[in-house]
C-alpha cells in the first residue's frame, strides 16, 4: 500500500511535466531545448510512451492536485522527495488513519523552513560560537534551512554508502535503518550531529501532522481526527464535567475567520 | 542627543503585573505615572486566532525576540557561559501585560514558613540542618503582615479557589468559588483522599463565574477552551493586567503608557535616582524621563540586568560573599513527573484551563517532618487539566520507540487515555548560583547580556526522589494500568521546558548587608527606587510565584505613596 502511494505522486508529476512541455512550446520537434526544465524532467521524456501519456494526461489547465498550498517554497524537488519518504517512516499510514505523506507533512516542513523559523530569525545567532556542554543547548551557527540541507544530503549519502541506492529506492525497513543510524548520531554530518537533525525532523513531522491545517499539513484535519482532537472550539463549559467521552468534529482556525 | 521630557511623579520600567498594579494604585491616589514598555500594546481582540498550538506554544509568538536579547548560561564557574540561543527551560515575556497575558493563572500565597524560613528552620531542626552554602534568609516581612495584600490581589483578579488546608490564615474567602471538577480531577481527588490526604481545587485566575472586582471591572467566566499557557485569553476570563489593572489606570487620566520605549539606563546622582533614559525602538530616538520615584517593574532577569548596567547597588561576588545585586538566584524544582496509562477509559482531556486542577499540599514547606530527610522545604503535588494539545502530547509506554508505526499507534491510542501530573518543588538559594553581566556576549544595542550561573543540587534531587514516591502512589491508587515516574534529577539543563519561575537577584530582607530592598521593596541604597517582582524573593517556594508577586506589588504601591508623602527610608 505504501509503495503504491509513493509511486503515484511521481507519476502525476511526470505526466504534468510532459503536458507542460507539450503546451508551452519549449520542445522543438519533440526534443528538449535545455535549461532547468530539461533537468527537471530527467531521462523519462526521451522514452516516449504515448499510450501511457494520453491515458494519464490531465487537463491542459493544471495538474491533478487542486490544493494550491501543495507547492514548494524552499525545498528543491529532490529535497522534498527525500523528506516525504522520511516523514512517512516516522509517521506511517496504518489502520488509525493516514500517514505523513497523505497528511502533506513534507509541504508543511517546506513552508516552515521558508519562514522566519527556518532562518532562526527570532533566535540569538550571534557569535562567538563555542561547542558548549549538553546543558547549554544549541550552539551551532547553522539555521534550520542549512541544517535540513546538510541533513538531507547526509541521508542520501548514508543510503548510498550502506545500500548502494538512493534513499528513495530503499525498502521501508532499509529506510528505517538509515533513520535509526541518523538518530543514534552515527551518521557523519557537518555543523550539527545527525541526532540533532533527526530530532528536528521528527518534531517537525509531528508538528506537520497536528498543527492547524492553515500551515499546510494535517490535511483535511485527518491528524486531529485520529486523536479525536476537536481542534479550535470556542467553549467546553457545558460538557467539561461529564463522565462520558465526547467526540467532537474538529474545526480549524479558518472556521473562525470567514469574512 | 537625548530629549528630556517633563518630570513625572513615578516612572515604571516595564508594564506587566507589577507595573500594572503600581499604575492602577498610584493613579487612583492622584499621582502622575509614566509607564515605559519596550514592546507593543496588547488587547483582548488580538486573540481571535489564538487557538493555534503551533504559533503560540511552539513558535513562542508572545515571547521576547531572542535575536535582540537573551541571557547567557553556565552550570558553574568552571564552564564558559554561552547564550541561550533558543527557548527551552523558561520563556521570556514581552509587550504590555508581559507574562501576565500568557500565564496559566495558577495563583498561590506562599506559606508563613516561607517568610521566616531561616528562623523557623533553625528553630525546628537546629542551625546545622541548613547546608553552609545555602543562603537561606528571612524575608523581612511576615505572612501576617503581607496577608492584606494577598487579599487585595485576589479580590482584584477574582481568584477562584478553595481554602488550602495547609495554607496560612485568610481574612477573606476567595472572591469566587472553585472551578468545575472534571472526571480526571475527581479520580485524583478520590485517590488522594484514600491515601489520607486533603486534596483541594487549585486557586485559579481563570474565573469560575462572571465577576466584578472592587475597581468595578467586570469579566466573563472561563470557557475551559484549553488554550491558556503561552496563549492570550480572548474572553478576558484569565486575569491579565490588560483587562484588570491597566484599564483602571487609564480611566484616571493620570497614566501615560508609552510603548516601544526600551529603558536602557536608570540615571542617578548620589543616593537618588533622577529618572531613566530610554530609546524609542521604532524611531531610534533617545529620551530622558525624569521622575520623583523610579519603579523597576520589568521581568526578574531584566530588573537585575538594568541595575547592574546602571551601576546601582553593590554587585554580588560569590567568592567574597559580599554585595547583593544578583544574589540568591533561584528557580523551580519541577520534579516527579508521573504518567499513568488507562486502557479502559477515554477522558475529555482536550478541554481544560490553565489553572484547572486538584492539589495536595501535605509535602510542601515545613508541613511535614524533615528530621530524617536530606532536603528542606517541599513541593505542591498537583494534577492540572490544562487542555491536552496534540503536538506536544504524545505519551507512549517506556519501551516504545519515539517514531514509526508503534509510536503512532500508541500516541494516538493514549492521547485521551493517559494522565500526567507532577510536583512543583521549592528552590533554595546557593552561594554560587547568581546573576551578573556577561563579559563576552551583547544584545542588539551593544549592551552586555545577563549571565546566569545555576545548577540542581542534592537538595533538589533528594526532594525529587521523595516526591516521586508520593506521586507514584497516587497514580497507582487512581487505577492506572502502567505508571511512569521520573525520579531523579540530572544537572540543570537549559534545553527542555521546565518553568518560567526565575526568582531572586534583587532580594528583600531586614539587613542591607545581605539584601537589596526593605519590606516595602524600597532599595536600601536609593530611597526613591522600588523593585517589586519575583526578583525580590530570597528563595522560591513550592508554588507558582505570581500570587506573592501581586501581594508584594500592592505592598510596594503603599510604600511609594508613603515615600512620596513623607520621603526617607520607610524601614
Amino acid at each position: 500500500m505504501a509503495d503504491q502511494d509513493k509511486k503515484d505522486p511521481l507519476l502525476e508529476k511526470r505526466t504534468s511535466r510532459r503536458s507542460f512541455l507539450k503546451n508551452s512550446g519549449l520542445t522543438v520537434g519533440g526534443l528538449i531545448v535545455g535549461g532547468a526544465v530539461g533537468t527537471l524532467i530527467g531521462k523519462e521524456t526521451n522514452e516516449t510512451k504515448t499510450t501511457e501519456d494520453t491515458n494519464q494526461a490531465p487537463t491542459p489547465q493544471g495538474t491533478g492536485n487542486a490544493n494550491p498550498n501543495a507547492a514548494l517554497m524552499f525545498f528543491t524537488p529532490n529535497q522534498f522527495d527525500i523528506t516525504n519518504a522520511a516523514v512517512e517512516r516516522i509517521f506511517p499510514a496504518d489502520d488509525n488513519g493516514p500517514g505523513a505523506q497523505d497528511l502533506l507533512v513534507a509541504y508543511f516542513i517546506d513552508h516552515q523552513l521558508a519562514s522566519g523559523w527556518g532562518t532562526n530569525a527570532k533566535e540569538y545567532m550571534s557569535g562567538p560560537f563555542y561547542p558548549g556542554e549538553e546543558t547549554q543547548g544549541y550552539q551551532s551557527s547553522l539555521n534550520r534551512q542549512e541544517i535540513f540541507t546538510v541533513g538531507l544530503e547526509a541521508i542520501e549519502k548514508h543510503s548510498t554508502e550502506k545500500y548502494e541506492k538512493s534513499f528513495l529506492e530503499l525498502s521501508g525497513e532499509e529506510q528505517d535503518a538509515v533513520l535509526t543510524d541518523l538518530q543514534d548520531g552515527n551518521v557523519e554530518m557537518k555543523g550539527v550531529s545527525s541526532n540533532y537533525f533527526f530530532n528536528l525532523l521528527r518534531s517537525t513531522t509531528i508538528e506537520g501532522v497536528y498543527a492547524d491545517p492553515l500551515y499546510g499539513g494535517n490535511a483535511n484535519m485527518a491528524g486531529w481526527e485520529m486523536k479525536k482532537y476537536p481542534g479550535h472550539q470556542m467553549s467546553y463549559f457545558n460538557m467539561i464535567e461529564q463522565e462520558e467521552f465526547e467526540e467532537i468534529a474538529p474545526k480549524s482556525l479558518s472556521s473562525q475567520h470567514n469574512h | 542627543m537625548a530629549t528630556t521630557l517633563p518630570k513625572t511623579d513615578v516612572v515604571l520600567i516595564g508594564v506587566g503585573w507589577t507595573g500594572g498594579i503600581l499604575a492602577a494604585e498610584l493613579t487612583k491616589k492622584g499621582y502622575q505615572v509614566v509607564g515605559l514598555e519596550r514592546g507593543k500594546g496588547r488587547k483582548t481582540s488580538d486573540f481571535i486566532m489564538v487557538h493555534d498550538e503551533l504559533r503560540y506554544a511552539l513558535r513562542y509568538d508572545l515571547m521576547q525576540d531572542l535575536s535582540k536579547e537573551t541571557v547567557t548560561f553556565r552550570n558553574n564557574e568552571k564552564m564558559r557561559a554561552l547564550p541561550m540561543r533558543q527557548y527551552g527551560s523558561f520563556l521570556l515575556g514581552t509587550d504590555v501585560g508581559g507574562s501576565g497575558v500568557h500565564w496559566n493563572g495558577q495563583t498561590w500565597r506562599f506559606l508563613p514558613y516561607d517568610f521566616q524560613i531561616r528562623s523557623m528552620t533553625e528553630e525546628r531542626y537546629g542551625k546545622n540542618k541548613i547546608p553552609e552554602d545555602m543562603l537561606l534568609q528571612d524575608w523581612g516581612i511576615t505572612y501576617d503582615e503581607l496577608e492584606p495584600y494577598f487579599d487585595q490581589f485576589e479580590q482584584m483578579a477574582g481568584i477562584s479557589g478553595e481554602e488550602n488546608p495547609h495554607g496560612g490564615p485568610r481574612s477573606n474567602p476567595y472572591p469566587t468559588g472553585p472551578m468545575k471538577h472534571t472526571p480526571v480531577m475527581s479520580l485524583f481527588k478520590e485517590a488522594c483522599e484514600n491515601l489520607g490526604y486533603k486534596p483541594f481545587t487549585q486557586p485559579s485566575a481563570n474565573l469560575s463565574e462572571s465577576y466584578t472586582n472592587p475597581d468595578g471591572i467586570a469579566r466573563a467566566a472561563c470557557q475551559y477552551c484549553g488554550f491558556c499557557e503561552r496563549f492570550g485569553c480572548e474572553y478576558g476570563a484569565k486575569a491579565d493586567p490588560t483587562v484588570t489593572v491597566l484599564p483602571v489606570a487609564e480611566s484616571t487620566g493620570k497614566f501615560d503608557l508609552r510603548t516601544h520605549s526600551n529603558v536602557v539606563e536608570i540615571l542617578h546622582e548620589g543616593n537618588r535616582a533622577t529618572g531613566v533614559r530610554f530609546i524609542d525602538t521604532q524611531s531610534g530616538e533617545e529620551f530622558i524621563q525624569p521622575a520623583e520615584v523610579v519603579a523597576v517593574t520589568s521581568y526578574v532577569l531584566n530588573n537585575v540586568r538594568l541595575l547592574l548596567q546602571s551601576g546601582m547597588g553593590k554587585p554580588y561576588d560569590p567568592k567574597t560573599g559580599t554585595g547583593v545585586i544578583g544574589k540568591n538566584y533561584a528557580y523551580q524544582n519541577m520534579c516527579a513527573s508521573t504518567t499513568g496509562f488507562f486502557e479502559e477509559r477515554e477522558f475529555n482531556v482536550y478541554a481544560g484551563a490553565g489553572s484547572l486542577g486538584m492539589c495536595v499540599d501535605e509535602f510542601n514547606g515545613d508541613n511535614f517532618d524533615h528530621s530524617d530527610l536530606n532536603f528542606l522545604h517541599g513541593a505542591n503535588i498537583f494534577l492540572g487539566q490544562l487542555g491536552k494539545r496534540p503536538i506536544q502530547n504524545n505519551a507512549v509506554k517506556p519501551d516504545t520507540p519515539s517514531w514509526g508505526a508503534k509510536f503512532k499507534e500508541e500516541s494516538v491510542k493514549y492521547q485521551n487515555r493517559s494522565i500526567s501530573f507532577n510536583a512543583q518543588g521549592a528552590s533554595m538559594p546557593f552561594r554560587y548560583h547568581y546573576l551578573d553581566l556577561d563579559p563576552t556576549y551583547k544584545d542588539a544595542f551593544g549592551n552586555p547580556l545577563l549571565r546566569m550561573t545555576y545548577d540542581f543540587k542534592e537538595q533538589d534531587n533528594e526532594m525529587s526522589k521523595f516526591m516521586a514516591s508520593k506521586t507514584e502512589e497516587i497514580m497507582k491508587e487512581m487505577g492506572a494500568s502502567e505508571v511512569i515516574v521520573a525520579r531523579e534529577k540530572g544537572p540543570y539543563n537549559i534545553v527542555p521546558y521546565q518553568s518560567t519561575h526565575n526568582t531572586g537577584g534583587v532580594i528583600m530582607g531586614d539587613d542591607p548587608n545581605t539584601s537589596a530592598l526593605n519590606n516595602y521593596l524600597q532599595m536600601w541604597d536609593y530611597e526613591n527606587v522600588f523593585v517589586p517582582g519575583a526578583s525580590a524573593f530570597p528563595h522560591n517556594s513550592g508554588y507558582n510565584p505570581t500570587g506573592t508577586v501581586g501581594a508584594l506589588s500592592y505592598r510596594c504601591a503603599e510604600g511609594i505613596d508613603l515615600y512620596l508623602k513623607n520621603g526617607g527610608s520607610l524601614v
